[in-house]
């Protein structure tokens, strides 16, 4: 497979390994933004080849992971609409809101589909024109041009029964509140590459400037992620905190210009609640009010109270890297993949479920 | 290994009169269903047993005998490789070859939605026939029934088999031992995907088949050269080859080790797993079986399978360890370990 097994090659992650443990003189501890790249770490088994004193913690990169809870219950409430066909990421659905989740209420009856793309709902709507058809438009800014083409598409067809529940989050954001947070020990950053094949770099040049923190943008295989990571501890150990791209053969430093006027024609920033993380400022999609017809959150009246979150997740403290999944008295006790607390531990990319599936047993293996 | 496609010329002799499709009438137990039955099912399976036309079949079984049942309720009922008539067929023959038997008689029960064309019917039975001429099987009793439109989705169908257990088979879960070695028969994940491809809202382009097929004839030559060397045989349809070799770890209480180098995986199947987000352990399986061996005999066996139909891909692809019990954990291709749980949830709902 071309583009994939050359990034795969052991004799090349050996190469980048023994490169790292050359490297590494202190103990560094770095924060892989997405969740696709803790998804690979883990999956890989990368985590247990990395020198001890070099500590990865597993960012807020999930998307199904941060969507708060009330937008959850939104999509269930919208569900269970009779005249409402709901689409969704198949990652979603078994995420629990404040009462249930969205496979329980397609269990009950509600006409919940799993679509792959965005395109596809507004085929359904097509299809469908006595139906009401809702896309959960969740995701960082790598989804939002799709969400936001299904929503120009659907405005040119000159579909009425198409709209977008959006739950679009930001990564640069997040990074600030990162580090912002006085209990974060993170110093330096993996960003994650796919994002940046849409934004470009731009937007990371002040972030560096700001913290003085490395930031590398990285890829998802394990050549990428070791090279990334090797490229951070150089950083570190010499003292600097510069923006680098390690996956520039898919990231371009002004990223995809076309993808994102896409996205400014469709979107705006707003402020939003990150699950288990709280409010961050400017760091979220809203739908621009020249397509409020296609904003599910405007053309349903939303009928519901405002969750509670389970106290018992550490959710956030986990997306912040402060605490290890496995720190958390209710990991693989209460909380496992089947039953789930939070959202980390049900979408593979959450940090919680990929140290449950995946993780190397930590009983002395 | 080549796959022998069914032939499917066979015209179809269904009196339609003004039917087209099936109707409610044709599961009244009345003149439709006679009509229906004599110019399908009768005409096709016919057999000394389901000639009879009786209640029952009346066998004559002696020795030990290996019993096993299982419903169909794929989506979408003809998929690319094959269909549900000859899914329920192979599907219920494995079950009682990984019993370390060979299959002699079936049971077919029909539930049909009605508004399943006679065409879609018949293209069922043909396939069934076929299936049942290669597994070496014969269908002695069955049951149609059709329930109204909404109720059901297009067919679904349950096969329930008996078969003589081989003289030299010594299957059972207690058998496994440490140092046995865990054998695939064939390329994983493949029907899985085969079937993922024509899902409505993911459909993609691909020339994935399903690999349904009957494996009880390569277990009965693995069983005659190798006897109680082989201690168990499981076809990791549901939940994939991950969810199987979990069930071994838990109840032997022993550890598995696997290596993704070994995994046999078609290029197409990967990539499509790769696309969507997939792990192809996870993946439904059909014409596929685990053989967990005695270590001794694990290159022999592996060479005979390999000369076997369905067995040219068959790859040794761990063992049994006193390590982790309980735990199936793999090293990647890069070389790390990681934990290979059982599947939560479902990865793709109605496979099968």
């Amino acid at each position: 497979m071309k583009y994939l097994t050359e990034y795969r090659k052991p004799e090349l992650v050996e190469q980048y390994l023994d490169q790292i443990n050359q490297s590494v003189t202190r103990p560094w501890t770095i924060m892989e933004v997405c969740g696709g790249q803790t998804h690979s770490l883990v999956k890989n088994g990368i985590l247990d080849m990395l020198p001890k004193n070099l500590q990865m913690i597993h960012g807020p990169g999930c998307p199904v992971c941060v969507t708060p809870l009330n937008l959850i219950d939104k999509a269930i409430y919208l569900a269970e609409k009779k005249e409402v066909i709901l689409c969704s990421f198949g990652d979603m659905l078994r995420v629990p809101g404040s009462k249930k989740s969205l496979l329980e209420s397609k269990a009950t009856g509600a006409d919940i589909r799993i679509l792959y793309s965005p395109l596809e709902a507004v085929k359904l709507a097509k299809e469908n024109p006595e139906r009401e058809v809702v896309f959960f438009a969740v995701g960082f800014e790598t989804t939002a041009p799709a969400n936001a083409l299904s929503v120009v598409h659907a405005n040119r067809a000159g579909l009425k029964n198409y709209s977008i529940l959006a739950s679009h989050v930001l990564v640069p954001p997040a990074i600030e509140a990162v580090m912002d947070d006085d209990e974060s020990h993170v110093k330096a950053f993996l960003a994650a590459g796919h994002v940046c094949a849409i934004m470009g770099l731009d937007e990371y040049y002040p972030l560096v400037e700001k913290y003085k923190v490395p930031v590398v943008v990285t890829g998802f295989e394990p050549v990428d992620l070791l090279q990334g990571i090797l490229m951070t501890v150089r950083q570190l150990e010499s003292g600097e905190a510069k923006l680098e791209n390690q996956y520039s053969r898919v990231v371009q430093s002004d990223g995809n210009p076309a993808a994102r006027s896409l996205i400014q024609q469709v979107f705006q920033v707003n402020d939003r609640e990150w699950r288990g993380i709280g409010s961050i400022s400017k760091s979220g999609y809203e739908v621009r009010s020249e397509f409020s017809n296609f904003d599910a959150n405007l053309k349903f009246q939303i009928d519901i109270e405002e969750a509670v979150e389970n106290g018992e997740c550490i959710a956030g403290q986990v997306l912040k890297g402060i605490k290890k999944p496995y720190e958390c008295p209710q990991f693989g006790e209460k909380c496992k993949p089947s039953t789930p607390l939070g959202a980390p531990m049900v979408s593979s990319e959450g940090a919680c479920a990929a140290y449950y599936h995946f993780a190397t047993a930590m009983e002395g293996m | 290994m080549t796959k022998t496609k069914l032939n499917m010329h066979l015209q179809c002799p269904m009196p339609k009169l003004d039917f087209e499709v099936i109707t409610l009438g044709h599961g009244s137990g009345g003149l439709l269903t006679n009509q229906l039955l004599d110019s399908g099912v009768f005409n096709l399976l016919s057999n000394d047993w389901l000639d009879q036309r009786h209640d029952g079949a009346l066998l004559n079984l002696s020795g030990q005998t290996a019993f096993s049942t299982d419903s169909f309720v794929i989506s979408p009922v003809f998929f690319p490789g094959g269909n549900i008539g000859e899914l329920a067929v192979n599907g219920t023959v494995n079950d009682i070859a990984m019993c370390g038997a060979i299959p002699e008689y079936i049971s077919l029960g029909f539930i049909i939605e009605e508004g399943l064309t006679m065409q879609e019917f018949w293209d069922i039975l043909v396939s069934i026939k076929f299936a049942c001429e290669k597994a070496n099987v014969k269908v002695v009793t069955g049951d149609t029934k059709v329930v109204e439109r909404g109720k059901g989705d297009k067919i679904f169908i349950n096969t329930t088999g008996v078969g003589r257990v081989h003289p030299q088979a010594n299957i059972h879960i207690n058998n496994i031992k440490v140092d046995d070695k865990i054998i695939v028969s064939g390329n994983l994940a493949t029907h899985g995907m085969a079937i993922m491809s024509v899902r409505e809202g993911l459909e993609f382009e691909t020339d994935i088949e399903s690999d349904t097929c009957a494996l009880n004839h390569t277990i009965k030559y693995l069983l005659d050269e190798f006897g109680i060397d082989i201690h168990l045989l499981r076809d990791p349809t549901r939940g994939g080859v991950a969810t199987v070799l979990n069930e071994i770890a838990k109840q032997t209480n022993k550890g598995i080790t696997l290596s993704q180098k070994e995994l046999p995986i078609k290029e197409q199947v990967e990539g499509a797993c790769e696309i969507l987000g997939l792990d192809p352990l996870y993946v439904a399986n059909e014409g596929l079986f685990i053989a967990v061996v005695d270590g001794n005999i694990a290159d022999d066996f592996l060479q005979k399978l390999k000369s076997l139909d369905h067995g040219a891909h068959a790859s040794i692809i761990g063992e049994v360890v006193n390590n982790h019990p309980r735990q199936v954990v793999m090293t990647s291709a890069i070389g790390g370990r990681r934990v290979i749980n059982m599947l939560v949830g479902e990865q793709l709902p109605r496979i099968c």
